[in-house]
């Protein structure tokens, strides 16, 4: 059907409240008597704990409550960790440690006071009987024999190992030509939402059966509201949890953290509404990193550039703990280790490690970034040795419009693509060949320019419940009003990524109304009855398309009554401007605000048909969706300084059928901001002693707007079957093409010179060394 | 040990008692309830808190209450006027210049700042502008072309 708002740049039905300061985020709610929580951290990355005296901080006017470890032992449980995997260690991990802290930002203690700043001074009056502990924050050291261990009881380091194959990997090396080798470091970064975590909870006695209600800046409110109900043995229906604005998740707000359930449990005991806002510095030490990844990468090529084999070791830094899906993240890199190529024999090998940092978990792309990242680089890194243009070694491996769909040797199956098609449009806007030609002229003259080329495929619309830690699906409800106006409830509970206005967009669409006609609600589990959240770019394909199935229920009984009141035959009959009529007889229509009417005083309905006008969908995506694309970018590089300077940045992303032309823009530009930061600014340093050197804004470099260079984007559109809106999500694309792309332009831009590869970030001191040390060869 | 301060806040007078150490833009949040300003760091780097005092885009996150004392501060809340949106604020609106929308209120008071020291900026001197101000949503591409779209609607 030909639509008027499908595919539309349509401005945000959800800005006005924005723009205006009129919205609502956590921190922002106000309840009478609201008492605020600190929380004492540890200061060491690993210690024991002898003691910890809270006397004096008791005695402070204003506090009402110190918490510690004994104080919650064997009343809540330990936290949940859902994303695990075959044989692997699970250490006990409690919201308040007790004994022994692992990482620097663990929780040790909670202060509650009647205001902020009582509850931080309170802070300074524990005094905590710290006796450090040998610490291990590299990976590689800490799978060694003699490494200080995080858990004496398992006697290593290792968490789990976990293992994928495909094909005859061994076969695969005898009969390569050659073997092309990288080590490559995917650094540890931090998700950075603007918005820092933040919870409040208040309890309403009401005698017998008590609600607890939670505000909580998350992506999953609904998920919250078991694993809180679970922690402290609450029937769930008497738990509601309410996401309102949220500013930012990025994956980090997947979780589940202990903050998440202590709050609520402050709020029953003491019987006063308590808040916490998570500061910046808690925000970098105790909230989910991402990435963190080294790659062993061993390919199996053929002189032509054909790769015929790769095998890779891959240690991923789990930090001390897991949070909620963390050992699950690096098994996405395994999924994905094929990419958008014919590798027909593989084998990736996973050995999660702990060490004394914080926990990694999802940040955007989880998995795929470092899948990307890995493949990317050693696409170009086959193209040096073989001495063959990037291209060509990409155009030669990937997989074929027309061999869609497309099982890897992973065991995916891909739904549809056209990869080369991608790579020929993003070659063609940045003019590749003329670029090529310059070059070489700029060499000559001792000046470096790189063309970096990232082709991704990546895993979206999470997914089949089979397939995912907490069931895949999504709900949604359309309800027409009597008024005519329709409210939509969703389940993909967003933090920025605009449902309220593309879910409207194919509400109006389908009910021939307006944008204005059309209210989007979500995040709150008492309004909404069941829903997974928004992550893993799954908003529009599962949730949009639970949406448009609630849509076609009551869409069909919607029909029913005005059929019955026109007295015409239900099927084929047109929505359209606020109208219902037969398609060839537009002058006998009734509106929807009758219909609405209609349906709910209920006066005179049509046979075997209920009143009112609600519809109800859950949508079990039968596969995952696999969009994909092309980034380039391009640099100049200052030989003196090794600073970069970007000359164009080239993104054709394929999300298949597009709902919002605006919103999609958005969604990659951020996404390309992120990637960015990774390859050139971002990075979690911690010191040997496991200090957070990294621990604020002033040396954590988020990008600003004139580290960036102007986005140029363009699509290719290929459809998937997966959904019937043909979406496939967009979320992350950003993010995981961008990264590699950069990185291979500069080292594309060094190449001549023998460099071979910089680990991220590329800060200018390091391409400086790496010119240094090659110049001098 | 309380301060007695007397302010204007978007446009309206006010008398407050306050803590020598209570920042201004806890000032605003809690005991105004303006809260509108926004809070992502604390150490006046992000610029979630910008706000105009005495026409000047400060981060009240790094300025005490009393610090503001007999001034003028405008928030995102006292932007608009009889109900008109300011055209930063359609900017934004227009050019999708958000997305979380929690960067965005200080993003508004340091893109109304870039413009009333130079109407006519290029995109370069509007990157430069933003400077104290990080959008982690945005890629910052779309507020650029909010500023941009501002410019031109307040020079016609
Ligand atoms: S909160 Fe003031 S600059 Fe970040
Ligand atoms: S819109 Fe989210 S931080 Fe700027």
């Amino acid at each position: 059907m030909a639509t008027k708002l499908i595919g539309e740049r349509i401005k945000r039905k959800e800005d006005p409240r924005l723009i205006t300061g009129t919205a609502s985020y956590v921190d922002d709610i106000k309840l009478p008597n609201i008492h605020h929580v600190a929380f004492l951290r540890s200061i060491y990355g690993h210690a024991k704990i002898n003691k910890i005296d809270v006397s004096e901080a008791r005695k402070l006017p204003g506090v009402v409550a110190v918490l510690t470890h004994d104080d919650i032992k064997g009343v809540l449980k330990p936290m949940p960790c859902v994303g695990g995997v075959p044989d692997m260690h699970l250490p006990e991990h409690y919201p308040l440690s007790g004994g022994k802290v692992r990482f620097v930002g663990e929780a040790i203690a909670a202060v509650v006071a009647n205001d902020r700043y009582v509850a931080r001074d309170a802070l300074d009056l524990i005094n905590v009987d710290y006796e450090p502990l040998p610490v291990v924050v590299d990976m590689e050291k800490a799978l060694e024999k003699g490494a200080p261990l995080l858990y004496e009881e398992y006697g290593e380091n290792r968490g789990f190992t976990w293992k994928i194959s495909g094909g005859d990997i061994d076969k695969a090396f005898q009969e390569a030509d050659r073997i092309v080798k990288l080590r490559l470091v995917n650094q540890r970064v931090a998700p950075i939402p603007l918005e820092t975590r933040a919870v409040l909870a208040q309890y309403q006695d009401r005698g017998v059966e008590g609600e607890l209600t939670v505000w909580t800046s998350t992506q999953i409110p609904h998920g919250i509201r078991t694993s809180i109900a679970s922690m402290l043995n609450l029937p769930e229906h008497r738990v509601r949890v309410i996401a309102p604005e949220v500013g930012g998740g990025f994956g980090c707000k997947v979780d589940f953290y202990g903050e998440e359930v202590l709050i609520p449990y402050l709020a029953m005991k003491l019987k006063v509404p308590v808040k916490w806002v998570e500061g910046r510095r808690e925000n970098i030490q105790a909230t989910d990193h991402g990435r963190d990844q080294i790659n062993y990468i061993e390919a199996a090529v053929k002189n032509d550039g054909t790769v015929v084999g790769l095998r890779v070791k891959v240690l991923a830094d789990m930090g001390a703990y897991y949070q909620l899906l963390s050992p699950a993240i690096p098994t996405l890199t395994g999924l994905m280790m094929c990419g958008p190529y014919k590798i027909p024999n593989v084998s990736m090998e996973v050995l999660g490690v702990f060490t004394n940092k914080m926990t990694t978990d999802a940040y955007r792309g989880a998995g795929r970034p470092e899948a990307t990242y890995l493949l990317e680089r050693t696409m170009d890194a086959i193209a040096a040795e073989l001495n063959l243009d990037p291209v060509e070694v990409r155009m030669k491996n990937f997989i074929q419009p027309q061999e869609f769909p497309y099982k890897t040797a992973t065991g995916l199956v891909y739904d549809s693509g056209n990869y080369q098609a991608a790579l020929q449009k993003a070659l063609d806007h940045v003019g590749y060949k003329k670029l090529r030609e310059e070059q070489k002229k700029l060499r000559e003259q001792g000046q470096y320019m790189g063309i970096g080329i990232s082709s991704y495929v990546e895993i979206c619309a999470f997914g089949p419940s089979a397939a995912t830690a907490t069931g895949g699906w999504e709900s949604a409800t359309v309800r027409i009003e009597p008024t005519g106006k329709v409210t939509v409830l969703t389940g993909s509970s967003p933090h920025g990524q605009g449902q309220e206005t593309t879910f409207a967009q194919i509400v109006a669409d389908g009910l021939g109304l307006t944008m204005e006609d059309v209210t989007v609600q979500h995040g709150d589990t008492a309004v909404v009855q069941y829903g997974i959240g928004t992550f893993g770019s799954r908003a529009t394909a599962v949730g949009g398309t639970a949406v448009y199935l609630a849509l076609q229920k009551v869409k069909e009984k919607a029909s029913k009554f005005a059929a019955h009141m026109l007295k015409v035959d239900p099927k084929g009959l047109v929505f359209k401007d606020g109208k219902i009529f037969p398609e060839n007889n537009p002058e006998k229509s009734v509106t929807l605000t009758e219909v609405g009417l209609a349906a709910y005083l209920a006066k005179d309905l049509p046979p075997d048909t209920e009143p009112g006008l609600v519809a109800t969908a859950f949508y079990e995506p039968k596969n995952f969706t696999y969009p994909f694309g092309t980034h380039i970018a391009v640099v100049d590089i200052d030989p003196e300084t090794g600073q970069i300077k970007f000359r164009r940045y080239v993104a054709v992303d394929d999300c298949g059928n597009i709902i919002n032309m605006l919103t999609v823009h958005g969604q990659v530009h951020g996404g390309i901001a992120q990637g960015l930061g990774q390859a050139l600014y971002e990075e979690i340093v911690y010191d040997e002693n496991g200090q957070l050197l990294t621990g604020s804004f002033m040396d954590y470099c988020i990008p600003k707007a004139h580290h960036l260079p102007k986005f140029e984007l363009d699509y290719t559109v290929t459809p998937t079957d997966v959904n019937p809106l043909g979406a496939k999500g967009v979320g992350e694309a950003g993010t995981i093409g961008s990264t590699p792309a950069i990185v291979n332009a500069v080292v594309d831009a060094l190449a001549h010179l023998g460099v071979r590869n910089i680990d991220m970030p590329l800060k200018p001191e390091k391409i400086w060394k790496a010119i240094r040390d090659h110049a001098k060869k | 040990m309380k301060q007695v301060i007397q302010v204007t806040i978007n446009g309206k007078p006010r008398q407050d008692e306050v803590e020598p150490r209570l920042l201004l833009v806890h000032y605003l949040r809690d005991v105004v309830g303006l809260t509108g300003t926004h809070i992502g760091c604390e150490t006046s780097i992000c610029g979630a808190c910008t706000v105009l005092l005495n026409g000047v885009a400060v981060k009240s996150c790094t300025i005490l209450t009393v610090q503001a004392n007999n001034g003028e501060v405008v928030t995102i809340e006292g932007l608009a006027t009889d109900g008109k949106l300011h055209p930063v604020q359609e900017g934004f609106w227009e050019r999708h210049g958000l997305q979380c929308g929690f960067c965005t209120p200080g993003m508004i008071m340091a893109g109304v700042q870039i413009l009333q020291r130079n109407p006519n900026p290029t995109e370069e001197q509007i990157r430069e502008g933003l400077e104290g101000n990080l959008c982690r949503c945005t890629g910052y591409q779309h507020i650029v072309e909010a500023i941009q779209y501002a410019a031109q609607k307040m020079r016609t």
